[in-house]
């Protein structure tokens, strides 16, 4: 996890934009997405669904990715996760 | 316990099938296989020319207090989230071949997202000795 201040310095690898998709879709374009870069790169999900930084968090958990933590923004989250599979 | 999600497909709305859907997609983006049979009512809306059609809802949607509207947003697209789950992950779909000659369908009636068909012991065999989910 990193400290708020931390992740309002930090420049995502990519920007993966699933505003407006209902769960599953957030986690999905996450899944989907995460194959796209690096090992090491970061990657932020934005999404309007509430149940996203909590799944992306559980998600990371269970395949082994680091949940750095979530931003909010104006109306939706910005979650933050670095490729470590 | 199995870490393969086993789903049952009975009912063959388009709200029921979306709740399928969405467990099989959430459980291929955590790397778990998906296994699943599709079987009566869900087996004729695997049918081409009905898979991509309005399948309405089931009889659920239409009790006292919960008949609300269903389906103004994108999210209700259940063949989308089921697409994508095999695209994910490691989903296989089972067509029940007791379901296809009870309700008189042939595999080339079905869309190629069903990856076989066959029968009771097939499905329980890939299930391990995972929970099934009846839907």
């Amino acid at each position: 996890m990193a400290t708020t201040a931390e992740l309002e310095t930090l420049t995502a690898d990519k920007i993966i934009d699933a505003r407006g998709t209902a769960c599953p879709g957030p986690l999905l374009e996450a899944k989907k997405g995460m194959t796209t870069v690096a090992l090491g790169s970061t990657i932020e999900i934005w999404s309007t669904d509430p149940g996203t930084k909590t799944d992306i968090s559980a998600w990371s958990a269970k395949v082994g990715h680091d949940f750095l933590g979530v931003l909010e923004a104006d109306g939706y989250d910005r979650v933050f996760v670095i490729r470590r599979k | 316990m199995s870490d393969v999600l086993n789903l049952v497909l009975f009912s063959g709305t388009a709200d029921k099938l979306h709740a399928a859907a969405t467990l099989a997609a959430g459980a291929a983006a955590m790397e778990r296989p998906v296994n699943i049979l599709v079987q009566y009512w869900a087996l004729d809306a695997f049918r081409t020319e009905r898979i991509e059609g309005n399948l309405g809802l089931s009889w659920d949607a239409t009790a006292d207090g919960t008949n609300r509207p269903v389906g103004g947003t994108k999210s209700i697209n259940w063949l989308e989230s089921l697409r994508m789950a095999k695209e994910l992950g490691d989903v296989k779909i089972l067509a029940c071949t007791g379901s296809m000659d009870v309700l008189g369908i042939e595999r080339s009636e079905l869309d190629p997202i069903i990856d076989a068909e066959g029968g009771i012991a097939t499905f329980l065999m890939a299930a391990e000795d995972g929970q099934i989910v009846f839907i």
